[in-house]
């Protein structure tokens, strides 16, 4: 480190004949004020190795400034030194404030302006802060029912979300569409917070018979873990710090909980699985291939299974910047050394061998969550993003649409805007994946418009499907071109203009 | 086999991100600030792509006011990793004058800055642009996608983003479009001086604390190594132990009086802290909501 320091000491010494000047603007450069800090020593050392045991723990919150999200949020940054003064200053002299109270939390945490001035969250935000045991990043979403495409965006990540009732109203529908939707993502652990307990006279029988209500709603939709905290935001009562004012919840604040829920990786525990994202050949010597364990273990001398090239190797090397590894895991970044010399390039899979092997289908079912304006259309083409590939791919049916508040089927022939439905897709090449339920990161999927480039809907894949009846006559009602040699540019054009392209010989 | 700390899973994503990149664009480039957080992106760019080359130019928006030590720095350390950088100036608006004191903070940013980075993409021809901007920095940014589209002005449209699910990532775009990235938008100001710490990563020296000529003026501690930075009638300079919390151009980085030499001095500082590291910077806050401004704009 000392050798990249510069010789220069002392900084830029001034030059005499500097003339005063009347109109300028200046930056505020200021002193820190340190506060004393606990126990009133502090040892960098130990702050350095305790940081470099934390994990990670990304949990999703959804819900308006009505029901004290924010308010939940703010008092987490805040209460966790998470929030800087300057920030707090700007806060206090925004000039709009819908809080009774010193402080409009929601003015932290509502980023954009068109957020402050109409009062409500618009888009996903994300936050951090960490406490001693753990680092945390809050996937924040709006709660309204049209702003669905932002929970499920923000659920998509979370090991946990918190399920925020007012406990004056009990379990309404949007504490029913967030369960709904954290139970789809499949989010292992759910938290609700009772809040507003303040408002009921902290009283043990309105939070048990939500405990009651609401469990049984969760439990039919197969939540694993479900842990019940009365809170109330606004006083910080079980928050932070267990409250004294409810002496008869014996169970941890909510941020205690936060900090010790054991959050069992089940991608770490599932078959090996690594999307190909990139061959790595910087020499003839080498030629490795890169990627993200999306799930399980993996070690040199392992076999693996090359897909679609469909060959067995072995691991040889496990190669990274910082040196090879004896051992690599989900979800690890590392590049794979095999081997044999297989035909393996951007989009492929690397399989383990041992447990299940993925599934290899052009047709299968899946549930997916529309988010765009122009409904889902089953003439249209869309690409499909899984993985590290990218296919074309059309939606055969929608078998139903399912009801956000109960997760129950409704017959339905497409799906708009903020609208989830069981679908069948049929995709031009095959995909390599698990179902969803199995692995979140090889059984999930986007759709994106080629026309307009939006993404258009999420999906989670169920299970490979039949192919359809009419296949052979669709795929000769579909303009198909043949070429006999590979010419990129080619390809390019004919896919623009609605052609599937097939290589007649490679070896042309 | 055990749960990644945060720091490894903050690493892995972020190389898995940087490798999507370079892999489903045409011409991707690495802006690169010479600041702390570029470091460490320029880092997990090395990482992601061991044992072959970085596969893409850095771009170094030079507004021609950075402190003297960062463009060495910026030099020594390219030229050490063999990297291909990009520097863009814009030369015409420096020989007409415009610094921060004539125009204005926000009109001098607009110029050197946003026009100037919009500029250099447009004359590479580059379709993907790698920022080093965290969302734990400005609450405008806390919004903010990893893949972040803009229009063929270079502009953010926060109300109409992609949505970005688990860690596919939507990076189509039309001739003129692209997509600025963020790879170390899960990251925050700590996590960062965590890595520089334990990956031994070289930082620029205006980092650290020393003895510095600079004009004292209330609370603000000012840097006098552009000529232009005027001085009131009483004024000196005055030798200031400080050092800079973040860098940008030396009139409008103000520095902050600090004892911090080291980088786990400055991690026990920053523990301390209970301001945000862009609050010395004039541009965020001229106004309410003015990165947001900037970011429509075309900035970062």
């Amino acid at each position: 480190m000392a050798a990249t320091r510069s010789a220069l000491q002392g900084g830029i010494p001034p030059s005499a004949d500097r003339l005063p000047s009347a109109a300028r603007r200046h930056g505020h450069a200021t002193t820190p004020e340190t506060f004393p800090l606990p126990g009133g020593g502090f040892s960098v050392e130990s702050f350095l190795e305790n940081e470099a045991s934390k994990d990670l723990l990304r949990f999703t919150t959804a819900g308006s400034v009505d029901d004290g999200k924010s308010t939940l949020i703010g008092r987490l940054l805040y209460d966790s030194k998470s929030v800087y003064e300057d920030q707090i200053h700007a806060v206090a002299k925004a000039s709009v404030n819908r809080n009774a109270g010193p402080l409009d939390f929601s003015l932290l945490t509502d980023g954009l302006r068109a957020e402050r001035e109409q009062g409500i969250t618009i888009d996903v935000a994300y936050r951090y802060f960490a406490t001693a045991r753990r680092k945390f990043i809050i996937a924040d979403t709006p709660g309204h029912e049209q702003y669905t495409r932002n929970m499920i965006t923000g659920a998509s990540t979370a090991d946990l979300a918190i399920i925020l009732v007012d406990a004056r109203n009990g379990a309404l529908s949007q504490s029913h569409r967030h369960a709904c939707i954290a139970s789809l993502m499949d989010i292992p652990h759910f938290l609700v917070a009772v809040n507003k307990m303040d408002l009921t006279g902290y009283d043990q029988g309105v939070f048990e018979a939500i405990r009651s209500e609401f469990g049984e709603f969760l439990e039919r939709l197969g939540a694993p873990h479900i842990t019940f905290v009365p809170i109330s935001a606004l006083h910080g009562d079980n928050v932070v710090t267990r409250s004294t004012r409810m002496p008869w919840y014996h169970g941890p604040s909510l941020l205690e909980h936060l900090e010790t829920v054991e959050i069992a990786d089940r991608a770490q525990t599932a078959p090996f699985r690594f999307p190909v994202q990139r061959v790595v050949r910087p020499s003839h010597e080498f030629r490795g291939y890169a990627g993200q364990i999306a799930s399980g273990v993996i070690r040199p001398g392992d076999e693996v299974l090359a897909l679609p090239a469909n060959r067995r190797t072995r691991v040889s090397r496990i190669v990274t910047f910082d040196g090879e590894l004896d051992e690599a895991w989900a979800p690890m970044s590392v590049t794979l050394e095999l081997e044999d010399e297989i035909d393996i390039s951007r989009g492929d899979l690397i399989a383990g061998v041992d447990g299940d092997e993925p599934a290899a289908s052009r047709h299968f079912e899946a549930t997916l969550v529309w988010m765009n304006e122009r409904p889902l259309d089953g003439s249209r083409r869309y690409l499909l993003k899984h993985g590290s590939q990218v296919v074309s791919a059309e939606i055969r049916a929608v078998r139903h649409r399912v009801n956000i508040e109960t997760l129950e089927g409704e017959a339905a022939a497409l799906l708009e805007m903020n609208q989830i439905g069981v679908v069948e897709i049929d995709a031009m090449r095959p995909l390599y994946f698990d179902p969803y339920r199995t692995n979140r990161r090889t059984g999930c999927l986007v759709l994106i418009d080629p026309k307009t480039n939006a993404t258009v809907a999420a999906g989670m894949i169920a299970r490979p499907i039949e192919p359809p009846a009419r296949a052979r006559a669709m795929a000769k009602a579909r303009k198909t071109a043949i070429l006999n040699v590979w010419h990129h540019e080619a390809v390019q054009v004919l896919r623009d203009a609605g052609f599937d392209v097939e290589i007649s010989d490679w070896s042309v | 086999m055990r749960r990644l700390t945060h720091l490894e899973a903050l690493e892995a994503e972020s190389i898995h991100i940087i490798r999507e990149v370079a892999s489903e664009f045409q011409r991707p480039v690495m802006l690169y600030s010479i600041g702390k957080d570029s470091s460490v992106m320029l880092r997990l760019a090395q990482k992601a792509f061991h044992p072959g080359p970085i596969p893409f130019p850095l771009l170094h928006v030079d507004t021609g006011y950075k402190f003297r030590e960062m463009i060495e720095f910026r030099d020594a350390y390219t030229a050490r990793l063999g990297l291909r950088l990009i520097v863009h100036r814009t030369e015409e608006a420096l020989a007409e004058g415009a610094n921060p004191f004539r125009l204005g903070t926000q009109r001098c940013c607009g110029l050197l800055k946003t026009q100037s980075l919009l500029d250099a993409l447009r004359e590479g021809g580059f379709d993907a642009a790698f920022g080093g901007a965290r969302r734990d920095e400005e609450k405008s940014r806390a919004k903010e996608r990893i893949y972040s589209f803009r229009d063929v002005h270079g502009q953010w449209d926060p109300k109409n983003q992609r949505p970005e699910l688990w860690n596919l990532y939507n990076g189509r775009v039309e001739p003129g479009e692209s997509i600025r990235v963020f790879p170390l938008s899960n990251w925050t100001e700590l996590d960062v001086w965590h890595y520089i710490h334990v990956e031994n990563i070289p930082v620029v020296p205006l980092y650290f604390a020393q003895e510095r000529w600079m004009l004292v003026r209330g609370e603000s501690l000012i840097s006098l190594e552009q000529p232009f930075v005027p001085m009131l009638p009483g004024e000196s300079p005055e030798l200031v132990k400080c050092r800079m919390r973040s860098l940008g151009c030396s009139p409008c980085t103000g520095a902050i009086r600090s004892d911090a030499d080291t980088i786990p001095k400055i991690i026990e500082e920053l523990v301390g802290f209970r301001r945000s590291e862009r609050e010395n910077r004039v541009i965020d806050h001229d106004q309410d909501g003015s990165m947001e401004i900037k970011k429509r704009e075309g900035y970062f």
